[in-house]
């Protein structure tokens, strides 16, 4: 494994290939290599793109990654998530058919991902391949799911900056409004804007943006800092906060993608400049550390149980002689003996 | 440790547009327990080994329907090589002529299948080509 480590961070491109699939499968070469590379973490910008399927989110990539590519020669990274069936655990995965744009760019690497069913292993995994990635060198990985769900919610967490996109006209309700990740969201796209049904979606937008953040005492305007009257006490003058702004964009001509990619670009510098970078990391750092020694724990435990002892706490739930709780009480008193 | 998915890359090299084949085998192996990671049409050789090698591919599936593959299969084929990942099993589905056949398996393709193959035929070619030579 080590050499597989060496040769990534030399720069081969077939053996980041063979670590991003050692660390998908979380096999102990995966982990070993994970451990190896996170010193290397902490430099690359994390994206992530969600949105409802069907509002151009691959298209958008593509042309975002583009023009970064033409503007600032930044590497970049792209996480393609679509969703495993639930029956045959297989998967279409054809975000790629968007994004051949990108194709004999040596600065673009686009890696496809299967959900895989496991919702809170998806954000996990997801997180590892962004190390991998990040440790490659990449200054930019964008990830790119399927809103919306707490999975999402997940990935969103681990990105440094995220983008919900929307389209006009998907049905009378926003999509992202009901699946309720609005919060999320650093910065609002609105895709598709030649559509009909703009204005709508743009006022309904607008509105949200109000609920999800109503307490707006500093925000960034043009790259200044502006004071609104602060409507409560508690509320630190100095402090900035972030408006998510909201952009129009038409992925299929290249329309507002200069702007997007302008608007990311002012999420990082506000990201650095408030100090907000440090705290979401920290508080991403401190998710993962969390999940993961619940798992460990968890698998610790489990494997430490005599199979007979589990299916008796069952049986005596299923008769009602035992609650849930009583249940775990009695196998971590039975693993004692 | 999760279980291994195979994952097939499903391209349709050159620049043939009939793709209804290659879509069916993709929802195949998708319904096999495949992660198919599907290319779409017109893609040039380079495009399909950049693919593969940044998926990781177990297997490339190439549909053409154009007559080309005799000049087409030997480039990919050549660029798999080059990039390293020279065990990756290559399959063949399109118009082939029978007498092309015995030329495209010398060059190292694992099965050709003409129109009216079940997919299941190439769901199970797929499979023992991956499984039965790895061991892990």
């Amino acid at each position: 494994m080590m050499s597989l480590v060496k040769d990534l961070l030399g720069g081969n491109r077939l053996a980041l290939a063979r670590l991003l699939t050692q660390v998908e499968n979380d096999t102990p070469d995966g982990r070993a290599a994970l451990n190896e590379l996170f010193s290397h973490t902490g430099r690359a910008h994390l994206v992530g793109v969600t949105g409802a399927p069907g509002v151009g989110k691959s298209s958008l990539v593509n042309q975002l990654a583009l023009h970064i590519r033409k503007k600032t020669k930044k590497t970049i990274a792209i996480i393609a998530v679509d969703p495993t069936s639930p029956f045959t655990g297989g998967a279409v995965l054809g975000d790629r058919v968007r994004m051949r744009d990108l194709s004999g760019d040596g600065g673009v690497f686009i890696r496809s991902m299967a959900s895989r069913g496991t919702l809170g292993g998806l954000a996990h995994a997801t997180a590892a391949l962004a190390q991998v990635f990040d440790a490659a060198g990449f200054d930019m990985v964008l990830i790119e799911t399927v809103g919306a769900g707490q999975a999402e919610v997940d990935i969103a967490r681990l990105a440094h900056t995220t983008l919900v996109v929307e389209a006009p006209g998907m049905g009378d309700d926003i999509q992202a409004i009901k699946a309720g990740i609005l919060e999320i969201a650093d910065i609002l796209v609105i895709n598709k804007a030649d559509l009909p049904g703009l204005e709508h979606t743009e006022r309904a937008l607008r509105g949200m943006l109000e609920l999800s953040h109503p307490i707006r005492h500093v925000f960034q305007h043009h790259g200044r800092s502006e004071v609104i009257e602060p409507s409560s006490g508690n509320v630190e003058i100095n402090e900035t906060l972030w408006e998510p702004p909201i952009q129009k964009t038409i992925a299929s001509s290249g329309s507002g993608i200069p702007e997007l990619a302008d608007s990311i670009g002012a999420h990082v510098l506000y990201l650095d400049r408030s100090g907000d970078r440090d705290r979401r990391e920290r508080s991403r750092l401190e998710t993962e550390l969390e999940a993961l020694i619940q798992d460990t724990l968890a698998e610790q435990f489990r494997s430490s149980l005599p199979g007979e002892l589990f299916e008796q706490a069952i049986t005596g739930m299923l008769e009602r002689r035992l609650s849930p709780w009583e249940a775990v009480k009695s196998l971590m008193n039975g693993r004692q003996h | 440790m999760t279980e291994k998915k195979i994952r097939v890359l499903v391209a349709k090299p050159g620049l043939d547009g009939h793709d209804r084949g290659a879509k069916v085998v993709a929802r195949a192996l998708r319904d096999a327990g495949m992660e198919v990671i599907y290319t779409g049409l017109r893609q040039t050789p380079e495009m399909i080994a950049e693919a593969a090698l940044q998926e990781d591919v177990d297997a490339v599936g190439l549909s053409i329907l154009s007559g080309a593959h005799m000049a087409l299969a030997p480039r990919i084929i050549q660029l798999l090589r080059s990039n390293g990942q020279e065990q990756v099993k290559i399959f063949l589905g399109g118009i082939i002529p029978d007498e092309d056949v015995p030329a495209l398996k010398a060059m190292g393709i694992t099965g050709i299948y003409g129109p009216g193959t079940s997919t299941q035929d190439i769901v199970r070619d797929v499979r023992s080509a991956i499984l039965g030579v790895s061991e892990d």
